[in-house]
């Protein structure tokens, strides 16, 4: 009954919940920055790109944390579409979390922006400069955010069928655990 | 293992849906409306930049404004004066900082004539030891017509040519300037400006207030200009009927050796406009001179350094912040719509325009 957790770790499920804040936070300033003229654009910039980078730095510790402690097993009875589903979604989250920072410096390499994190915090390039490589990246940085932002919203939706349809563990393997220490397995 | 399901009862699945429903239809509604598709009336960085399309047409692989231009290289030579007020590496006594600029004059199209504008234009490029970089793009007028994005893009607006004509329609550009009087101070410049014979002989104004940040972290607003060190009239070399008689110009004075300007950095005082680039500060202000640009050679916009720098005013060093004027940030997210855009047809991604084949370099 040990052999298999029923939740996620608390370290995952910690940086699952920090990092659901600031990766959504990051798409509403993304999309908010890029579609306004006044001074928002430019301190929802000067947000951007640190907590890309923290995002980025966190996206490589969880991926390290997931590898070493796998999640728990999907429930028994879940249809083989939607473990797929699952599945490929949550890898799709890992990518998307690991590629939009990276395509985003990489991006300011290209088009020859110093990237500054702060007033003089500085990070190397990351890409040679050129205009051509800029424009590819720059579109696939607004295409990849849509991708995010809609696989973010499957995700929820997906969650929220699990804890509140089905009522299967699978959202509750997320959330904290419940004060007084029950072991589900018995009440099975 | 896991709990084996033990699902919702019908009553309570019709309100569970509900709100599953609720919770992705709230994110997506605010996030579309961040992102200015349910925000119809907000300014975006898109609509200026279609609006110059509408004024003056296409033209793929160009800047959508100072769309001419030429590229100079050179080197900032400081004299420490600056440093006082800012930390910038680029104002440390005896550091020679090297830069890219770029002149141009305004419009979008690439094959106006020198003579339709009597502005012209200074950008520069400081690419400082440490790594950090100053863009500034600067015009050769003391203020700006407008003090807001909003006034701007209603100027743009009032300058689209009528269809029926090819022109402007002077009733629209009339009404626009009896309803921004702020409009007044560069008209009265505008009546006396001749377009000039030579880019060398121009002053260059930042029209926008900027803050220097010194070593205990103090900001001075500032205003910042390039004045010219050449004075004369200008060529006479200059045959009248040639359009491009501001690079010719430009070549043949750096054949006869380097063009030199001090810049000239303007302190405020407390009080005066930060947030208005369309009011000139007292002319007793203490200035101080920073320092000179020497700039040594040209080339063609279409192969020359410059042709790949946005010159975005709010690429700053650490010690150069910028103010409260609103149309700084609207420059800076109008220039990277236009930067995309030309660098997009560079790329050839689908849906772009064909760059021209002198622009697409």
């Amino acid at each position: 009954m040990n052999a298999t957790p029923d939740r996620f770790t608390p370290a995952a499920r910690a940086l699952h919940w920090l990092m659901a804040v600031m990766i959504v936070a990051m798409l509403f300033i993304g999309v908010g920055m890029v579609a306004t003229v006044s001074a928002r654009h430019e301190w929802l910039l000067a947000i951007h790109k640190p907590l890309g980078i923290a995002i980025l730095l966190l996206a490589v510790v969880r991926l390290a944390v997931r590898l070493r402690h796998p999640p728990p097993p999907l429930p028994a009875d879940l249809p083989v579409l939607q473990k797929l589903a699952a599945l490929a979604s949550h890898w799709l989250l890992y990518f998307l979390m690991l590629a939009m920072p990276l395509i985003g410096w990489a991006m300011l390499s290209a088009g020859g922006y110093p990237v500054m994190l702060g007033e003089s915090l500085r990070l190397p390039p990351i890409f040679p400069t050129s205009p051509v490589a800029f424009a590819v990246l720059r579109h696939l940085h607004g295409t990849f955010a849509m991708l995010l932002f809609l696989t973010f919203l499957a995700h929820m939706a997906a969650a929220l069928y699990h804890g509140l349809i089905r009522r299967d563990g699978v959202l509750a393997s997320m959330l904290p655990a419940p004060p007084t220490p029950a072991d589900d397995s018995d009440q099975a | 293992m896991h709990d084996p399901a033990t699902p919702a009862q019908p009553g309570h699945r019709t309100s569970a849906w509900t709100l599953i429903a609720a919770a992705v239809a709230v994110p997506a509604i605010a996030f579309a409306y961040v992102g200015g598709w349910l925000a119809p009336h907000r300014l975006t960085p898109a609509k200026v930049i279609d609006q110059f399309q509408h004024n003056a047409g296409t033209f793929a692989g160009y800047r959508r404004n100072h769309a001419k231009g030429v590229c100079v290289t050179g080197h900032f030579d400081s004299n420490g004066q600056a440093q006082a007020y800012s930390i910038a590496q680029v104002f440390a006594p005896g550091q020679r900082t090297p830069v890219v600029g770029r002149f141009a004059i305004p419009g979008s199209n690439p094959y106006a004539p020198d003579s339709s504008v009597p502005i012209r234009s200074m950008a520069l490029r400081f690419a400082l030891a440490n790594g950090q970089q100053w863009r500034t793009g600067m015009n050769s007028m003391p203020v700006f017509p407008v003090a807001t994005p909003q006034a701007f893009y209603a100027q743009l607006q009032a300058q689209q040519p009528d269809p029926a004509t090819g022109k402007p329609d002077p009733a629209k550009i009339a009404a626009f300037f009896a309803a921004h009087p702020e409009t007044a101070a560069f008209r009265a410049w505008a009546k006396t400006a001749r377009p000039s014979a030579s880019f060398a002989t121009e002053s260059y104004w930042s029209l926008n207030a900027f803050a220097f940040v010194d070593a205990a972290g103090r900001r001075q607003p500032v205003r910042w200009r390039m004045v010219p060190e050449a004075n004369d009239a200008g060529s006479a070399a200059n045959a009248p009927g040639d359009a491009n008689y501001l690079a010719a110009d430009l070549t043949e004075r750096l054949a006869r050796g380097p063009q030199r300007w001090q810049l000239q950095v303007t302190l405020a005082n407390p009080g005066d406009p930060t947030n208005d680039a369309t009011k000139t500060w007292p002319d007793d202000r203490r200035t101080i001179d920073a320092g000179t640009l020497v700039l040594e050679r040209s080339e063609s916009q279409a192969s020359g350094p410059c042709r790949d720098i946005n010159y975005d005013p709010l690429v700053l060093p650490a010690g150069i912040e910028a103010s409260d004027d609103p149309l700084l940030p609207a420059r800076s997210a109008a220039y990277a719509d236009s930067y995309l855009r030309r660098t997009s047809e560079e790329a050839h991604l689908p849906g772009t325009a064909a760059p021209m084949r002198e622009a697409s370099r």
